[in-house]
């Protein structure tokens, strides 16, 4: 298999609203920045592929005029995914493997200012008998934290400190939406308070992906993707158990990530209880450092937090600050689908 | 040194097309078409290593991310699933995903599917969401490409005949076609050429209709192929290429990025006369006159000489070079699909599966899609013997 690193990652300062900006005048800093950290241009760049989703943007089509922003003169190699731009990361580091591309753009971003976004996440819902419902996300969210807490997997002061540890961290984040310590409020859905939910925000990032010599070209201290996989699980959730994440562990299975202990994870937990989740999931102690970067928690644009997961884990690796990290980025209600990718400071060997 | 890993073809599905499917939900949309392509691979769902799926845009249906709500339909629980939108050109980059996913030998059996189920809503109002600052699609997608037909017409002095010519072959096609949504039996070309005029020159017997619509293939590596029990399709080249929608320097008639898509493709797949080496051609036509102009886009015809090929007969189904022998996305038009099913029907050519409107001897097919303001181009050619490289 080809060795493919993520050499360069950028993000917005991600706010809780942009209504001065277009999605693609948010994008746009992003971009340059990105391909600035690597002295690349857009025609240089072999494959490019983004994440979003029309639902946030309402409007069908709103990625045609995010590539009207990439300047895809002449005509570039590009795909697109209504998904996070986690999985966008994932097709294109399949198009480097094909040998068909050397490099690649990944970019994804959100606005969930312009409306409602709990009441429009509930538009993923199965449209016969959940929709209907308007079941929202913290709702559902804590539907999953009541069955943690039932199964004595955790309590409300557990999860306080995670919260308490997220924005902590997020301090030294100056991309953050919430940097600091933060009072746990009031609840908002029992059990969850709203210190346990994520910031409503916007926000954009962009990855570049580089194979072989050409990413030791490009960076210093290349992110080598180790493995990278992802697994979705059934829709309903009266038939899943709210307390475990079964696809997240055979993500990282199938990514190796339990081949050797990681020393950081960047974790795509939007509430503090689906940390509980993961860690058990992915069998992380304390010896891990868990979202340095204050993770979702700190900033949430829906469709960007994976990206920026992986983003935050590869920058990780470039500074030095770690030699071998775990990103993790879902969709859906609950933890449904997940994707777990392994980061290493230096390639595999054998 | 070629690192990838060769792709096949080996199981196709469609399903019924028809305005409304009101006796299926879109999970039982998209199972019907799945199961049809694993039981033409006699393949189960435990076959299956991944789905990649794509549709056009999630207003059409009214649901968000439907790939989320579908992983149960799919089989997809406990495997990976990928979800595309590439506008119009989506159910060909679909395939070209799921195609890498083996190529990369990432996974040895890939399901790819792409629907579209458009009574669940209105497309016309879906793609009709004012954005300030920014042109609306004016009237609908007939709308926005009626001018870059007319200008077509004035550039390569076609006789404004041409047009007629292809919906009426199309939808004879379609006839041949139990899976088309169009089965127009009284169609003649007088009738194509008294329908209404819409958007002046695109006449109501020109247009694409508005279906609902699934289409699935099973794509499987060198070992794959080797126990399937009918002949597979294998890809020999496949492409995506975008540029901007609006710009000064496009050309409407004829984008480059549909030329440079061809270009890669015929690269990868060794043609250097797509005329001659390429047997049968599955286009993505929504309004007719798209036939000469890609005839031209895609190198089978020189600037200007397009409409030539289709008013010599050359593209008709017993031609030297059918184009839409299965009728196309003139009979047939679930949006995120029509891309996919162009894809298949390349595919079925090269298999000898393709009943009724079966070229003959058909070895080498191109399946070709676009979309947005012809800004988005996918396309595969397949043939009946593995690549050699």
């Amino acid at each position: 298999m080809r060795d493919v690193a993520i050499v360069a990652f950028s993000q917005t300062d991600h706010r809780r609203s942009t209504e001065e900006l277009s999605e693609v005048e948010m994008l746009m800093p992003v971009l340059h920045e990105v391909l600035e950290q690597t002295g690349l241009r857009t025609g240089d760049i072999g494959f490019t592929c983004s994440g979003s989703s029309d639902y946030l943007a309402g409007r069908a089509f709103s990625f045609t005029m995010a590539l009207d922003g990439v300047g895809a003169w002449p005509p570039i190699s590009e795909s697109h995914v209504e998904m996070d731009g986690a999985w966008a990361l994932y097709e294109a580091w399949v198009k480097l493997l094909t040998g068909e591309a050397d490099t690649a753009l990944v970019y994804s971003y959100g606005k969930s200012s312009p409306g409602p976004v709990r009441d429009v996440l509930t538009r993923q819902l199965d449209p016969y008998y959940l929709a209907p419902l308007w079941p929202d996300s913290v709702a559902l969210a804590a539907l999953q934290a009541q069955a943690l807490i039932d199964a004595g997997e955790a309590d409300e002061p557990a999860l306080a400190a995670i919260a308490a540890r997220s924005r902590s961290d997020a301090a030294g984040n100056p991309h953050a939406q919430l940097r600091g310590p933060r009072d746990q409020g009031e609840y908002l859905v029992r059990p969850l308070r709203t210190g346990d939910c994520p910031p409503i925000g916007d926000g954009a990032a962009g990855v570049v992906l580089a194979a072989g010599d050409k990413a030791r070209e490009l960076c210093e201290r290349p992110a080598w993707i180790r493995g990278m996989d992802h697994r979705i699980e059934a829709h309903s959730l009266g038939v899943r158990d709210l307390t475990d994440s079964p696809s997240t562990r055979l993500a990282a299975e199938r990514a190796g990530a339990f081949e050797r202990p990681v020393d950081t994870a960047e974790l795509h937990a939007p509430f503090t209880s689906q940390e509980v989740v993961l860690r058990k999931a992915l069998d992380l102690d304390e010896r891990v450092r868990v979202n340095p970067s204050g993770g979702a928690l700190a900033a949430n644009p829906v469709m960007a937090a994976g990206l920026i997961r992986l983003g935050e884990a590869a920058a990780a690796v470039h500074r030095g600050e770690s030699e071998r990290a775990l990103a993790h980025a879902t969709s859906g209600p609950c933890l449904q689908q997940n994707l777990v990718a392994v980061l290493e400071g230096e390639p595999h060997v054998g | 040194m070629s690192v990838k890993e060769p792709v096949a073809v080996v199981g196709v599905g469609q399903t019924e097309h028809v305005a409304a499917r009101h006796d299926v939900s879109i999970a039982g949309l998209v199972r019907e078409a799945a199961r049809r392509a694993l039981d033409d691979a006699q393949l189960t769902w435990a076959d299956i290593d991944a789905v990649v799926i794509g549709k056009a845009p999630d207003f059409f249906e009214g649901l968000m991310m439907p790939e989320l709500y579908l992983a149960d339909a799919l089989g997809a629980v406990g495997k990976p699933m990928l979800r595309v939108h590439t506008a119009g050109s989506v159910g060909g980059s679909t395939a070209l995903v799921a195609s890498n996913l083996v190529a990369a030998r990432v996974h040895r059996t890939v399901l790819t599917l792409a629907f579209e189920k458009q009574s669940e809503s209105n497309a016309m109002w879906g793609l009709s969401l004012p954005i300030p600052f920014q042109q609306p699609l004016l009237a609908g997608a007939g709308g926005f490409f009626a001018p870059h037909v007319r200008a077509y017409m004035r550039r390569s002095g076609a006789p404004d005949t041409v047009g007629s010519l292809v919906a009426y072959k199309d939808r004879r096609n379609a006839l041949k076609n139990p899976y088309a949504h169009l089965h127009e039996h009284g169609i003649t070309l007088e009738k194509v050429q008294s329908s209404p005029m819409l958007w002046d020159p695109i006449r109501y017997s020109e247009t694409c209709p508005s279906s609902d619509g699934a289409c699935a293939m099973i794509l499987t590596d060198r070992a794959g192929a080797a126990r399937s029990p009918r002949p597979p399709a294998w890809v020999h080249g496949g492409a995506m290429r975008s540029e901007p929608t609006l710009f000064a320097g496009k050309d409407f008639v004829s984008p480059q990025a549909g030329k440079d898509c061809a270009a890669d493709v015929y690269r990868q797949a060794g043609i250097a006369d797509p005329r001659r080496e390429i047997d049968a051609v599955e286009m993505y036509v929504p309004f007719s006159w798209y036939e000469p102009m890609w005839l031209e886009n895609l190198g089978f015809a020189a600037e200007g000489e397009g409409w030539k090929l289709t008013e010599s007969g050359a593209t008709e189904l017993d031609g030297d070079l059918p184009v839409n022998p299965s009728g196309g996305v003139l009979s047939t038009n679930p949006i995120g699909a029509s891309g996919m099913i162009r894809f298949a029907e390349a595919a079925l050519q090269v298999r000898g599966q393709a009943g009724e409107h079966q070229v003959d001897g058909a070895r080498k097919a191109l399946g070709h899609a676009y979309g947005g303001g012809s800004q988005f181009f996918s396309m595969w050619l397949v043939g009946a013997e593995p690549p050699s490289n």
